[in-house]
């Protein structure tokens, strides 16, 4: 016993030098940072401990727009995304011909790079030297103005973001929809027919408390994402996300931790635990509504 | 009579109904469809048009009638494109074999072995699993500068290894496998060891191909910690390759050599998928999730 008591935890060695270097103890650290006042990284000295750090995140203009970006962010792609993946599944699970097809088409914008396909939406949405673009093309051909995407008013910069958010997230909820939706069983459809239910009626009655477990977990996880939105927004408006006004809390994060203005882990911390708080927040709120609403 | 009218009546209107609700469905899929594709076939197309053709032209055009290839060798030629991606498959290996060394014998002990504290060691693992990226990766950076592995690769893959998902992934697969399997190469005096290599690893085959997979889409798509830990193109992978030229690569207006580059870096991912179609859209229903 003692013997395979020491060989279990040789297996486990590796795996437990790597949590403990690279999350346990950067967990506890991340707390201790954010309440370091004023850190000097380059002496890492700091002068005393309180709340300092998470005022001065709080009442920074760059965070409090990054704070209203992400929740505008995640107020518009969550619920379209879901809906539109719903629809979508609810199609592709009605059909038999090129079924496959138009799955593996779904699929593509997961394995692609988010850094790379976002400079294809950029020029689609920006202008060219002899043109104003694609969309705008597209636009004018309907008789509209056109308009500057990526360096003009605030809500067309934020839509073209929310736009490729959703194409990014989209590929994910397709597919754990339609696998929800091909296990549900074939003899309710059939029974709910017999008894001469209508389409909406079968839908509500039997497929949305069928796939309610996977579609609250698809909400969970669209929520704790697209809090976390970050790199979509560095493909579409370069680095310098704080004077395109279209900076993230994570990109607040990262731009305090290193970047031109960086190196406070401090203020980073705070605002990276600010952010956690909130995502957990929601997160509990999700599961007590779902507590509520799911059929398991 | 009169009944056999009606029937067929009812049942003329109950097909044109079916009919119509199957065009809808098709359109719309098709028009998903095409969202999708579009910013693929704008990528290649624009990579083939030739700088002068691209700037002189006043609307845009959805075809190309010659195809300007140099595009693609000017894209090796004027960044270390070939560079980055060299970085990014020495990366995408090593993270992924460490990991698959680390992962399997942890997930063999907690599926396998018996250990004091083993319950409260994984349920202690598990609940890492709720920790977000963004909290730990600031003492990582801290720590990865304070230890001069800034523009390493060792810099670079070592906090990238650990994933505590994938030992629950694996841990589940491998307690499906019988005791008595164990039970009788125990008694033919098959070592632990000899027992997890020839037979949990062939029987779990499957998913170890998928967290392999999952793995490699996540390392090729890595930005933001080699975006904080390299600041030398030297050690730059291709998301912060397609960063740089974005920001400064071939003078900002050279949009046509700037998508050669993004198709060049889109296509390896694209070949693994086509080729692993199956695998890899099995393993992220089941375990995969995404920003």
């Amino acid at each position: 016993m003692d013997n395979q008591n020491k060989k279990a935890w040789l297996y486990l060695l590796p795996a437990l030098i790597f949590l403990a270097v690279f999350m346990v103890y950067p967990l506890v650290d991340v707390f201790i940072y954010s309440f370091e006042e004023s850190y000097n990284f380059a002496s890492q000295t700091y002068n005393g401990v309180g709340i300092y750090n998470y005022s001065y995140v709080l009442h920074d203009a760059y965070f409090l727009q990054a704070l209203k970006n992400t929740f505008i962010l995640v107020a518009i792609t969550v619920p379209l995304s879901t809906i539109i993946a719903l629809l979508i599944s609810l199609g592709l699970s009605s059909i038999k011909a090129v079924r496959n097809l138009f799955q593996t088409i779904y699929f593509l914008p997961y394995v692609t790079n988010t850094l790379a396909v976002g400079l294809v939406f950029m020029i689609l949405f920006q202008k060219a030297p002899q043109h104003e673009g694609l969309v705008n093309t597209v636009i004018n051909w309907f008789g509209g103005q056109s308009i500057d995407f990526l360096g003009g008013p605030y809500w067309a910069k934020m839509f073209v973001l929310c736009l490729y958010t959703i194409w990014v997230v989209m590929p994910f909820k397709i597919l754990i929809l339609t696998s929800a939706l091909a296990s549900v069983k074939q003899d309710y459809y059939n029974a709910a027919k017999l008894d001469g239910a209508s389409n909406f009626r079968i839908f509500k009655k039997i497929t949305l408390p069928m796939i309610s477990p996977m579609l609250f977990y698809l909400i969970i996880t669209g929520f704790i994402g697209a809090f976390k939105a970050y790199s979509d927004a560095v493909a579409l408006f370069g680095l310098d996300l704080n004077s395109a006004e279209m900076n993230t809390i994570v990109g607040y994060v990262y731009d305090m931790l290193y970047s031109d203005g960086g190196g406070y882990p401090s203020y980073a911390s705070a605002a990276a635990i600010i952010l956690f708080v909130i995502v957990l927040t929601i997160t509990c709120i999700n599961l007590i509504i779902s507590k509520k609403h799911v059929h398991y | 009579m009169n009944n056999s009218i009606q029937y067929e009546k009812i049942e003329k209107n109950a097909k044109l109904r079916k009919n119509t609700v199957n065009v809808f469905t098709y359109i719309m899929l098709t028009i998903w469809a095409i969202a999708v594709l579009f910013p693929f076939y704008w990528m290649i197309l624009t990579s083939l048009k030739s700088y002068s053709a691209y700037s002189s032209e006043t609307v845009p055009q959805f075809f190309v009638t010659s195809p300007a290839f140099e595009n693609y060798t000017e894209a090796f030629t004027s960044v270390p494109l070939g560079q980055y991606f060299l970085n990014t498959l020495i990366f995408t290996l090593a993270t992924t074999a460490i990991m698959l060394c680390i992962v399997i014998p942890a997930a063999f002990a907690f599926a396998r072995m018996n250990f004091k504290g083993k319950n409260i060691v994984f349920t202690l693992i598990l609940s890492l699993m709720m920790i977000p990226n963004e909290l730990v990766i600031i003492t990582n950076f801290t720590t990865v500068t304070n230890l001069n592995m800034r523009n390493t690769l060792a810099g670079l893959i070592l906090p990238s290894v650990m994933s505590v998902f994938y030992v629950y992934l694996l841990k589940e697969n491998f307690s499906q496998i019988p005791d008595e399997l164990y039970y009788a190469a125990k008694v033919d005096g098959t070592s632990d060891w000899k027992y997890m290599w020839k037979v949990m690893i062939p029987i779990c085959k499957p998913t170890i191909i998928t967290i392999t997979i999952l793995k490699v889409i996540e390392c090729w798509n890595s930005y933001v910690w080699p975006r904080l830990i390299t600041d030398e193109q030297a050690y730059y992978l291709v998301s912060n390759g397609i960063q740089e030229i974005r920001e400064n690569g071939f003078g900002r207006d050279n949009i046509p050599r700037m998508m050669a580059a993004v198709v060049v870096i889109s296509v390896p991912l694209i070949v693994l998928f086509v080729i692993f179609r199956k695998k890899i859209m099995e393993g992220v229903a089941r375990g995969g999730t995404k920003g």
